[in-house]
């Protein structure tokens, strides 16, 4: 969470992948380099020094929609100190933006009266705030160890094929989203369902589309706690 | 050693997360009412006499930590880490989704022994369903006059508030946590101060865990002496745990602390997918080393696990079975220690790295058997040397899984150096292709 975009497209060879001047072939004598000729992941995307910082928003040029100022204010109010509500304020801004876009930062940085850059250091420690475009619906497959071990991989790639191309969608692996009882899982838009068949997954992606609810059947909201087989012998 | 209900007892009844069936079922009872009305340090000391240890993953004592809380006129804090992301780890989740009142009742006691009068609950943000759950009860206590001021007329008052955090493993870590809640990065801080001296908003603040805060309402409607006699010495009660992986029936279960290994993992959970063999388990999340086949008659408990090399942690027993390389899982691990890193230290932040880059290495074939004892080294540079612990809890369990599967290593190296060979060659072989000069690195 560290890491720019950049590192995401570091591949299995621990080399950069994607938009890069990468030379012809490893081992070639040529060095791979992220743009801007650096060797290492997260500086590719250098600050404008030419530019000032931004400071905090000026109302008068910074139009927030209503519903998502008065819900800034409402989370501002229950903290002591109001400036911890700036996840919650990212989240709603997010949900009215689908992403944490330049605008969405300043608005929050406008009711909240921050600096747009505070709020962008916040917004890019949390993986669940999205710091590039992304389709609205969120697909979380957990790619974590007990997913994993109970096919994971295969799960995220077939989620992908089938969604390829479509601008609705974010599909991520995720880390362990504590549901490897039902592994593989998977959260669409915060609903968990699992464990998840790959034949399944036509029916899943068909209902996120129709906006329908997704595998009814294996929700966990509905799994019982105690299994009745599980019974002690001494 | 049998299977306890205390925490799970009739937990799936329909609608025991609204205040109505909970109170039908004795919950904010006659204990709850007589707790607000003991003295503060008689309710620290049963809390101490039960023997309770955090159920988050440090395993310290409860009460002794809830007897670090200064005395005074000042604002403290409790704040419930409902965090759970330890990879492996969901009993949190199903407490707040079935008897989230539970909790709630928890916290009222365990602020008021603290002297606590404001309270958070830190639920990470992936688990909205629960944390809607949860919004709901603490509406109803507050229209209940359960929360906020005078609660049933007492001299307790306590505010709480549901925090939902954004998908960030390290907010766990207890000073992470109140960075986040301070909404900022949840970079962990330096200790001491402690929490319990210097926390969330520079208060002193009280931070347990879900189970934990849970458990409170039993021990004193038992009593401590009473809660004290379940389990085994040094880990007294029941523990839920969460049981994941190559297992007839992942799930959670609540058992008597002392219950062998091979009886969790063979009689409630049903015995190993298709009949086969353990290869090794996490006997408390990913962050524990692991434990073998061998090490299946092993009491689970917190020293026994300790002796044996590991810990207890969180309660998550991940199970892999005899199919499965350790190297593809040991790359899993480091992964995720990789992206969670928060960067603050080096060797977390280049440590994980580097592992994930070595093992990377493995697989791809182009290790030579020297990075095994680099990558080894690197572990042991990491432990002890970071400003947390999730570094040390990247390296014990990639350190452990070298130590004991090291010539599973060494030949899973040869044998991707010869097949990345091989293919190297093949693809030189096919007409018209210009071979690589310095291609065999
Ligand atoms: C990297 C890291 C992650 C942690 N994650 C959690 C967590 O998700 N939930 C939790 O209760 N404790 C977690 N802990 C442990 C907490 O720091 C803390 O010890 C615990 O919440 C204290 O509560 P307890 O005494 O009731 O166990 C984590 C610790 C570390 C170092
Ligand atoms: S050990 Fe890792 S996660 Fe902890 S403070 Fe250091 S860099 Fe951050
Ligand atoms: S490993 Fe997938 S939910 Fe835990």
């Amino acid at each position: 969470m560290s890491e720019g975009t950049a590192a995401e497209n570091v591949g299995t060879t621990g080399l950069p992948e994607g938009d890069l001047t990468l030379g012809q072939h490893v081992g070639s004598g040529e060095i791979p380099r992220y743009e801007g000729g650096s060797r290492t992941p997260g500086w590719d995307d250098p600050v404008d020094l030419t530019k000032d910082p931004a400071v905090i928003p000026d109302p008068a040029d910074c139009p927030v929609p209503e519903e998502l100022r008065a819900e800034i204010e409402r989370h501002m109010a229950l903290y002591p100190d109001a400036r911890s509500a700036s996840i919650p304020a990212l989240m709603a801004a997010q949900k009215v933006h689908v992403w944490c876009s330049p605008t969405a930062i300043e608005q929050v940085a406008c009711v909240m009266r921050l600096t747009p850059g505070y709020l962008a250091a916040v917004a890019t420690f949390y993986d669940m705030l999205e710091t590039s475009p992304v389709g609205r619906h969120r697909v979380y497959v957990c790619t974590n160890i007990s997913c994993s071990l109970r096919g994971a991989d295969e799960l995220l790639l077939r989620v992908q094929e089938e969604t390829a191309g479509d601008p609705d969608f974010n599909v991520r692996g995720f880390e362990c989203l504590g549901a490897c009882d039902i592994a593989p899982m998977a959260s669409v838009d915060d609903v968990y369902v699992g464990p998840v068949e790959l034949d399944e997954v036509p029916d899943l992606v068909a209902q996120i589309r129709a906006g329908t609810e997704v595998l009814p059947e294996k929700q966990i909201i509905r799994r019982k706690s105690v299994d009745p087989n599980a019974v002690s012998t001494s | 050693m049998s299977q306890e209900a205390i925490l799970f007892k009739g937990i799936d009844e329909p609608g025991l997360n609204t205040l109505e069936v909970y109170k039908r079922r004795g919950g904010y009872g006659d204990v709850f009412r007589k707790a607000l009305s003991t003295p503060r340090d008689a309710l620290v000391t049963e809390l101490v006499e039960s023997g309770l240890r955090g159920r988050g993953g440090a395993g310290f004592s409860m009460g002794k930590k809830a007897s670090f809380m200064p005395k005074g006129a000042m604002d403290k804090y409790l704040v419930c880490n409902a965090d759970e992301s330890e990879p492996g780890t969901f009993k949190d989740r199903e407490l707040m989704t079935k008897s989230p009142h539970m909790l709630i009742e928890g916290m009222i006691i365990g602020a008021y022994a603290a002297g606590a009068t404001r309270s958070f609950i830190y639920i990470r943000g992936e688990y909205a369903q629960q944390a809607d759950i949860l919004d709901a009860a603490v509406a109803e206590a507050y229209a209940d006059g359960l929360l906020g001021k005078h609660i049933l007329g007492s001299d307790h008052s306590l505010e709480m508030l549901v925090h939902r955090g954004a998908g960030a493993y390290i907010c766990g870590e207890e000073t992470g946590l109140l960075d986040s809640l301070e909404g900022k990065r949840g970079n962990p801080r330096l200790k001491p101060p402690f929490p319990a001296n210097q926390g969330l908003y520079q208060g002193p603040t009280l931070i347990n865990n879900v189970e934990t805060l849970a458990t409170i309402p039993h021990i004193l409607g038992m009593g401590a002496a009473e809660y004290a006699k379940i389990g085994v010495e040094n880990s007294t009660g029941t523990k839920l745990i969460s049981v994941s992986g190559h297992v007839k029936r992942p799930g959670n279960y609540e058992i008597e602390l002392g219950m062998p290994v091979r009886e969790i993992l063979y009689d409630l959970c049903g015995g190993i997918e298709g009949d086969r063999e353990v290869k090794f388990y996490f006997p408390g999340g990913s962050s524990s080393p692991v434990l073998t086949g061998d090490d299946l008659d092993l009491p689970y408990d917190f020293d026994s696990m300790a002796k044996a090399g590991s810990m207890l942690g969180s309660g998550a027993i991940i199970v892999v079975d005899d199919q499965t390389s350790v190297v593809d899982v040991c790359l899993k691990l480091a992964q995720f220690y990789k992206h969670e890193s928060c960067g603050k230290c080096t060797p977390c932040r280049e440590g994980t790295q580097w592992t994930v880059k070595m093992l990377e290495r493995i697989i791809a074939g182009t290790a030579t058997p020297m990075d095994l004892d680099i990558m080894a080294s690197v572990q042991t540079q990491i432990i002890g040397n970071c400003l947390c612990v999730l570094g040390d809890a990247m390296a014990m369990p990639v350190g452990s899984m070298i130590e004991k599967f090291r010539p599973e290593f060494e030949a899973y190296i040869e044998e991707a150096r010869a097949r990345s060979e091989r293919e190297l060659i093949a693809s030189l072989e096919e007409p018209g292709e210009v071979p690589l000069v310095g291609s065999l690195v």
